[in-house]
This record gives structure tokens, C-alpha cells and sequence, in this order.
């Protein structure tokens, strides 16, 4: 449905992308993934026909984007990240505005807008001037103007940040039934939960580059090995946990122990797989060393994305969080 | 919950371009107005602002020395043209403040995502809106002028002032959208505006005859093309019309009615081939 090939772009002395490069299979539910200023919204923004990149292709639905990009926006529905509304239109005129710039044919235009006042359940506010919205309303007519002329892909750019759980649960309920139907939904976003709750397939993006893809599962599998995290006592000293670890070690199947000393000195470890649990705890037994706490679990996507580039997700927000110029950033977006 | 993506419609099917175009282009003014009707303080000061100017400016030179205005004119009949051009050329010069505002919030995007048929059509929006919001603000101006006692310019003459006005907010509607894009923010684009109007008023004939300006103001007003609207108007409504005759004592030469439509014609012309490359561009 979707390959970008090579994709390069630079702001100024700032380079984007690196030669990004992704497919999206039809039909397919897609998370991009990466920290803030990864160049999430500026490939979807190129994807959009909104940008043109430096180099690469994009084609999107068999369309080459680049030379036909009117026929790419006839395919697709775009759910910016900052939403731009008209204050003073009410919901329902930005949907007229947004059909005729689709060139519904009126009847078609107001049935699909009833519709989906429906569907999002937008009845009791959709006459109301727009600038009254919440955010969560607001994020309800966007989706729903990318929906109104029901495109074989949607696109979305973090639709999620800073919305109530409630929301966001309903924006990925809708999500869902669309890929249900048949709708091709590529989303970027960097909350873990969120591609890991939605996504059929995801790519990890880490600047400018796709540097991990592939279903979430086949992520950690490719990743390898189950993470279990075991205290001995509720407060262990260093010398304790040292002991410990040595003793673990050497149990079958433990291919990493590591002492955790921001937590208390917990150990955590990673092992082969869930049969190496009962072997730890003979061990432990045989050593008369009591257990505290031991929780065994699947790898996260956070330990892909730490594997993948080193840090962990929250490491690299937090990096980028005093670079960012929000200033800088809505001036890029103006045309 | 019914399905988002249900098939109770399915896509239109092909309209042809025109009908496209013109689907477009109307929801696009249709936005324009709503945003009009609702916030309507713009109109308000819009018809005000230059009726206060008329009785005000008006009542300054009432006492003015008779034989003093070129066919013994009255100050307020001398006035009413020079108002009426200069409220159309504001009212212009101000198109662009919408569509800076839809760059800078971004509303501009969602309007390029969708598959216009010609981007040419949020230009053409907001030529269409200006334009007869100008015409709209002008003729409540030429009613007021006429209840004030300052004449009315008949039919052809109406005709001529309505065709005069159109070229003028051409040209600064196409100057102001280019700017538009041109410029980073809309504070510059104020700042530009700001600059530009008053200046633009006081080194014409809106508020003073040639003969009454030193030689270099008289010939900036002889460039201004305020001017080449101004003259015309003001023949209008000084009597039966006639565009053969000399309208214009310029420092270089005398203009007729004809010349000086023929230049405002050119200066529209040529301000729209300026901008037009660089709105290709920009929304390209």
C-alpha cells in the first residue's frame, strides 16, 4: 500500500531523514514508533503530498506521490497531530468545507456526515462552534473529516497525545473496526502501549532511519529470551546481591545476570525461557536464601527499542525534550 | 455504533473539473462569509471607518475658499471619491490577513491534503470574498455621500466607479496575497500594510488636487495608482461623463479618463504575473 524508498530531508543544517525507508502491506494496521524528533511527522507529512522530500520515492496505492500527488490525496485521509480547526465554524460546516473539497456530491456529503455523527458519536455538539470543543471532540472531527471520503488509507499522526483515556480508547476501538473493514492505517506515536495494543506491524524510528520492523512479537522474539526480575529480601545490600548473582550465574539456561542497583539492589536477569524459573528457585532453596519477590515476564517493546538504539525510549524523550522548539517546529509545518 | 468505513454511499462519482473547480472554490467563500457574518466587526469598522473620514475630513475643508477645487467642486463632493477608492484599496490590501492566519495555524494543510482540483481556487476564494465585501463597503459610502449632499454619479457613471473599483482591488488583493506567502508571519504582514496605507492616501489625490502639492509630492501622486483610480471616480461625479477628457495634470504630461484606466488595467495585470509565480510555488 505504502513504500518509501530512501527518503532524505533536511531543514536547513537539521537532516530529518536518512534514508528512511518502509512498506506498509494493504489492509495492514501500522505503528511507527520513535521518540519525538525522530522524523515521525515529517515522513508522514512527505507521505501526505504536504512536503517534498530532498530524495526518495514515495508511492502510495501503486501512485507515484511525487508526480501525481493529486490522485495520492483522492486515496488517503490525513489526521494531522496539531489540529487545525476554524473557531467559528461549527463542527458540521468544517465537514461541508471538507466534503466539498472531496467533491461529494451534496446528498452523498451530508449521509456521510450523519453517518459519522453517529458512528463517533458527535450529536450533541456537532452544531456547536468549534472553538467550544475539548480536545477529545476536536480529535472526533478530524478523524472523522479524514474518514469523510472514506479513503483506502488513513494516515495519523500521534492521534492519541494528551487525550483522556476514555478517548483514546474510543479512537482505538474505531481504529480497529476500521482495519476490520479493510481501511489501511498507518499511525505514528510514541507510547509503547499504544503500537504495541494496535499495531499489526510496527517500525521503529530512531533518527531518521527505520532501525527495527516487523510485527511486535517477532520484534521480541528476534530479541530473544524472557526477563525475570527476583529479590531476596525486600532491602538487599551490595554485598548480598553480589552473592546471589554468582550463585545464579551458573543455573542452566541464565544467559544474564545483572544487579539493578537503582531498585534496591533487585537482580534482573535474562534467561532462555520460562522452564529456567523452576530451576532458580532450587537453587536459591538449596542455599537456604529465602525469595521476596520474583515476577517473570515476555520482553517489552521497550526492550526493543533499547536494544535497537541503546537507550530507552524515555531516555531518548527526555534527550530531545530540551531541544525542541516548538516555534521552529510550527514554522517548518508552514507552507 | 454503525462502521465508520459503511457503504451506504459510494464515491461520487466523477464530476468533471469545472464542476469540481467551482464546488471548491464556492466552499471556500462560503467559509469567508460564515467567518464574516459571525464576527461581523470587521464589516462594522469597514463601513464606519470611512463614513467618519467623509463627515469628518469632510466638515475640516468645508470653509475652503470657493474656485479653490479644479470646476468649483465642493470640498465633500472633492472627497467622496478619494474616500470611496481609498476604503476598497484598505479593504484590499487586508485579503491577505486571512489566508496568512490559515499558514500560520495550519489550516492552510488541511486544505492542501484534499485533492483540489486547482489550488488556485483558495486565491480565487479570496479574491471573490474581498471583492464584493469592497463593492458592498463602497456603495454604503456612495449612498451616505449622496444623503450627505455630495452627489450621486448616475447610472453610467456607477457602472464606471463599480468597473474602476474592481481593477484596484484586483491589483492589491493579488499584492496582498502574494505577500501572504511571501512574508513569515502576520506581523510583518501588518507591519507592511501599516506602512503602506496611509502614505499611500496622502501621496495621492484623494485629499488634495495636484495643484495644491509641492512638485515632488505631485509627482509621487502622479505615479500613485491610487490616482488613476481617484480621477475617474471624481469625473464621474462631477458631471456627464466623459473619458476622453483630460482627468489628470501630471508634472509629466496630462492623462485622459481612457489612460488612466488603461493603467490601472496595466498595473493589474502586471502585479498578477508577479505573484503568480510565486503562488505557483508556494502551493505547489
Amino acid at each position: 500500500m505504502i513504500e518509501l524508498k530512501q527518503l532524505e530531508k533536511s531543514y536547513g543544517t537539521v537532516q530529518a531523514l536518512k534514508g528512511l525507508s518502509l512498506k506498509v502491506p494493504r489492509g495492514c494496521l501500522y505503528g511507527l514508533l520513535g521518540p519525538n524528533g525522530a522524523g515521525k511527522t515529517t515522513t508522514l507529512r512527505i507521505l501526505c503530498t504536504l512536503l517534498a522530500p530532498d530524495s526518495g520515492t514515495v508511492s502510495v496505492a501503486g501512485l507515484n506521490a511525487l508526480s501525481d500527488p493529486r490522485a495520492v490525496r483522492l486515496e488517503l485521509g490525513y489526521v494531522a497531530q496539531e489540529v487545525a480547526i476554524d473557531k467559528i465554524l461549527t463542527g458540521r460546516e468544517l465537514l461541508q468545507l471538507q466534503g466539498d473539497l472531496y467533491h461529494l456530491r451534496s446528498s452523498d456529503r451530508d449521509g456521510r456526515i450523519a453517518e459519522l455523527i453517529d458512528c463517533l458519536g458527535m450529536q450533541d455538539w456537532i452544531d456547536r462552534r468549534c472553538g467550544t470543543y475539548s480536545g477529545g471532540m476536536r480529535r472526533r472531527i478530524d478523524l472523522a473529516s479524514g474518514l469523510l471520503h472514506q479513503p483506502q488509507l488513513l494516515v495519523l499522526d500521534e492521534p492519541t497525545v494528551g487525550l483522556d483515556i476514555e478517548s483514546r480508547s474510543a479512537i482505538w476501538q474505531l481504529l480497529r473496526e476500521l482495519r476490520a473493514q479493510g481501511t489501511t492505517v498507518l499511525l505514528s506515536s510514541h507510547y509503547l502501549e499504544e503500537v504495541e495494543a494496535l499495531a499489526d506491524r510496527m517500525a521503529i524510528i530512531d533518527d531518521g532511519r527505520v532501525i527495527a520492523e516487523g510485527t511486535p512479537d517477532q520484534l521480541k522474539q528476534q530479541l530473544g529470551g524472557d526477563r525475570v526480575t527476583l529479590r531476596v529480601k525486600e532491602f538487599s545490600d551490595d554485598r548480598e546481591a553480589e552473592q546471589v548473582r554468582q550463585l545464579l550465574q551458573g543455573v542452566d539456561g541464565v544467559r544474564q545476570v545483572v544487579v539493578n542497583r537503582v531498585q534496591g539492589f533487585s537482580l534482573n536477569l535474562v534467561v532462555e525461557n520460562e522452564a529456567v524459573v523452576p530451576r532458580l528457585r532450587e537453587q536459591l532453596d538449596g542455599a537456604q536464601l529465602p525469595v521476596f519477590a520474583l515476577a517473570h515476564s515476555r520482553p517489552s517493546l521497550d526492550d526493543v527499542y533499547l536494544q535497537a538504539t541503546g537507550r530507552t525510549l524515555m531516555d531518548a524523550e527526555l534527550a530531545v525534550a530540551g531541544q525542541r522548539d516548538s516555534k521552529l517546529e510550527r514554522k517548518k509545518a508552514m507552507r | 455504533m454503525t462502521s465508520p468505513v459503511a457503504a451506504v454511499t459510494t464515491r461520487a462519482a466523477e464530476q468533471g473539473p469545472l464542476v469540481d473547480l467551482v464546488q471548491e472554490t464556492l466552499a471556500l467563500t462560503r467559509r469567508l462569509f460564515l467567518q464574516l457574518l459571525r464576527r461581523p466587526s470587521t464589516l462594522i469598522a469597514g463601513i464606519l471607518q470611512p463614513l467618519i473620514w467623509l463627515v469628518l475630513f469632510g466638515a475640516l475643508f468645508s470653509n475652503a475658499p470657493e474656485g479653490l477645487l479644479p470646476g468649483g467642486m465642493s470640498y465633500g463632493r472633492f472627497l467622496g471619491a478619494g474616500v470611496i477608492v481609498f476604503t476598497a484599496f484598505s479593504g484590499a490590501l487586508n485579503a491577505g490577513l486571512p489566508v496568512m492566519f490559515d499558514r500560520e495555524f495550519g489550516f492552510l494543510n488541511r486544505l492542501l491534503v484534499a485533492p483540489l482540483r486547482s489550488r488556485s481556487s483558495i486565491v480565487l476564494a479570496s479574491v471573490i470574498y474581498i471583492t464584493s465585501l469592497s463593492l458592498l463597503q463602497s456603495l454604503a459610502i456612495m449612498a451616505t455621500a449622496a444623503l450627505l449632499g455630495y452627489g450621486w454619479p448616475g447610472v453610467s457613471g456607477l457602472v464606471l466607479v463599480l468597473f474602476t473599483l474592481l481593477l484596484l482591488v484586483f491589483a492589491f488583493t493579488a499584492l496582498s496575497l502574494g505577500l501572504a506567502f511571501a512574508l513569515p508571519g502576520h506581523i510583518e504582514l501588518i507591519a507592511v500594510i501599516f506602512v503602506a496605507n496611509l502614505p499611500l492616501l496622502f501621496a495621492s489625490t484623494a485629499l488634495a488636487p495636484l495643484s495644491f502639492m509641492p512638485d515632488w509630492l505631485g509627482w509621487l501622486a502622479a505615479l500613485n495608482p491610487l490616482t488613476f483610480a481617484i480621477e475617474p471616480i471624481r469625473a464621474a461625479y462631477a458631471g456627464p461623463l466623459d473619458l476622453g477628457a483630460v482627468l489628470l495634470d501630471a508634472p509629466y504630461g496630462t492623462v485622459s479618463g481612457y489612460g488612466c484606466l488603461t493603467v490601472l488595467m496595466v498595473v493589474t495585470v502586471g502585479l498578477f504575473l508577479m505573484i503568480r509565480p510565486l503562488l505557483n510555488r508556494k502551493l505547489a
